[in-house]
């Protein structure tokens, strides 16, 4: 039987150690919306998404009740609209038509996010996928609730260097286009090498066409929970440290599954993954960084950074995997800049920057994240760096993405502040070299040999 | 079919003082709630208790009765919480 230490135990995490189921995100396939009158085709997503998620406000609520574990964020993820709009959409105004469907169906329901405004392009675009990614601007600045996410590569079929370009573009004219609100539209797009179909955290979930017509997926969290366990275990050997993390991501997996579960039986929806995330918030104590500095760095950034960091995604997905019987998406530790205090910190003492960002997206999940940057860097340098994280993942066969917030009007040095679950970023320099004549030619970088590897 | 029980944890911490037992029993006993397992300690002069109950034959719903428990705590300056027992053994147990 259960006793006292072990309730207590579960109790601190929760109120005081930022343990939280982070999302229940409920996929739902819009394929069988799609129709070649745009009018209908609206309608026809409005009311799927309506019908299919009516419950899932009130089921997240009600789980939270039952088990008193707070559930952060209820979100749908929907068929990547590329594919459902092409046959009705002939220009990308169309598109943005059925972006501001999703965002009253998310209105309609009460989630905070909608993800899949999408397209998948790591080969080729077909005239549909082009005109959804030149609509993401308007879309994007047009609506409060939609997420965008663009597939430009991946290991199988190396990258759409053509897309990279146009996504240095489009990042860009969306910063443009929310510059009111400090770029915050571009908090909203990633840009992703190897996209996971079953992702359900934010920006970048969207319902892969391989899934189920509904499937529930839930996202864990508890970078909180893992820094309060090893400051228990300080100083100790190597050993120690990666058992306790797996310990404790044991843990926080398992409370996930409890509430993938519930809400599966619930909603009569089956249950899809658990993504075994370490995700950060800007509450203090809930910081990736913080584990890291546990560890023994002294900053996020210092020599050191990029192993510790290795070690905590592996032991972390070790952990999680006994944890729960179906694993997927994004599982790993997020690195966002502004959503972590101690990623601010650190920026801001000096010890992080874009380079060794980038280096440790080798090792974790799952690339420069909520990074902001001066807003009158050049799109082709932008592109450069999308496609430098692109390359990154295509070789070593994982997910990687883009998610850069170019400032319009803001330099380095300066602070912007999002609000929120999303922080606050200090501008971080950037490379000012160019590569537009890189950038400039046409065309893909071929997919990688799987052999030989060095 | 009899229905399957459901065990659900009820924990109060806070300060110590005169009658808290009494005051969560009674409220249980009122309600038809039935006590399983009752562990209590003090740390540090807070007052820390937990009790397994099964809620099978409650009069009222599981929210209400979280609810209102939770508010008998706050009359008498304790914090108390009602969770379903899964989310412990699922934590704990393998």
């Amino acid at each position: 039987m259960i006793n006292i230490w072990e309730v207590n135990e579960t109790n601190k995490m929760i109120e005081q150690e930022n343990l939280d189921v982070r999302t229940i995100t409920l996929g739902i396939s819009l394929l069988d919306c799609i129709d070649s009158d745009l009018k209908v085709l609206n309608e026809n997503i409005y009311n799927k998404i309506t019908r299919v998620s009516a419950d899932l406000v009130e089921t997240g609520a009600e789980i939270e009740r039952k088990y008193g574990i707070p559930i952060v964020n209820k979100r749908i993820s929907v068929t990547p609209i590329a594919l459902v709009g092409q046959a009705a959409c002939k220009t990308p105004e169309d598109f943005v038509t059925i972006a501001k469907t999703l965002d009253q169906a998310a209105k309609a329901v009460g989630v905070n996010f909608i993800g899949g405004y999408s397209a998948l392009v790591s080969k080729g675009m077909t005239k549909g996928d082009e005109d959804l990614i030149r609509s993401i601007p308007q879309a994007l600045s047009e609506t409060e609730r939609v997420c965008s996410s663009i597939n430009v590569g991946s290991t199988k079929t190396g990258i759409d260097m053509d897309a990279v370009k146009l996504m240095g573009e489009i990042v860009l004219k969306t910063a443009e286009l929310t510059r009111e609100e400090d770029s915050l539209g571009c908090a909203k797009l990633v840009i992703f090498c190897n996209a996971p179909d079953d992702n359900p955290f934010m920006a970048g979930a969207f319902h892969g066409v391989t899934e189920a017509d509904a499937i529930i997926n839930v996202g864990v969290s508890g970078p909180g929970v893992v820094k309060k366990a090893l400051e228990r275990v300080r100083g100790e050997d190597f050993e120690t440290l990666c058992e306790t993390i797996k310990r404790t991501a044991f843990k926080i997996t398992r409370v996930g599954q409890l509430v993938a579960q519930e809400a599966s039986r619930k909603m009569k929806i089956p249950f899809g993954i658990i993504d075994l995330s370490l995700a950060p918030t800007p509450a203090v104590g809930d910081s990736v960084a913080g584990i890291l500095e546990e560890i023994g760095l002294e900053y996020a950034g210092a020599p050191g950074t990029t192993a510790a960091l290795a070690l905590l995604n592996d032991q972390v997905k070790k952990g999680g995997i006994m944890a729960s019987s179906y694993v997927g998406g994004l599982s790993g530790a997020f690195i966002p800049v502004s959503e972590d205090q101690g990623m601010i910190d650190a920026v801001e003492a000096g010890a992080l920057t874009l380079e060794k960002l980038e280096a440790m997206t080798c090792v974790c999940s799952v690339g420069l994240d909520m990074i902001a940057i001066p807003g009158d860097v050049p799109a082709s340098t932008i592109s450069g760096i999308i496609a430098d994280e692109m390359a990154i993942g295509m070789i070593n066969q994982k997910t990687t993405a883009v998610r850069l917030i170019p400032v319009i009007g803001k330099q380095v040095g300066e602070v912007v502040e999002f609000g929120g679950l999303l922080g606050h970023a200090p501008i971080m320099p950037v490379n000012k070299y160019g590569c537009e004549a890189f950038i400039s030619r046409s065309g893909r970088i071929p997919a990688p040999v799987h052999s030989f590897k060095n | 079919m009899e229905k399957k029980a459901e065990r659900t944890i009820i924990t109060v911490v806070g300060k110590d003082t005169v009658g808290i037992i009494a005051k969560v029993c009674t409220y249980l006993a009122e309600n038809s709630i039935n006590v399983l397992d009752i562990s209590q300690t003090i740390v540090q002069d807070f007052f820390n208790m937990m009790m397994i109950v099964d809620m099978k034959k409650a009069s009222k719903p599981f929210y209400q009765c979280a609810e209102e428990l939770e508010q008998a705590g706050k009359e008498i300056g304790v914090a108390i919480k009602c969770q379903r027992e899964e989310i412990f053994n699922k934590m704990h147990r393998i």
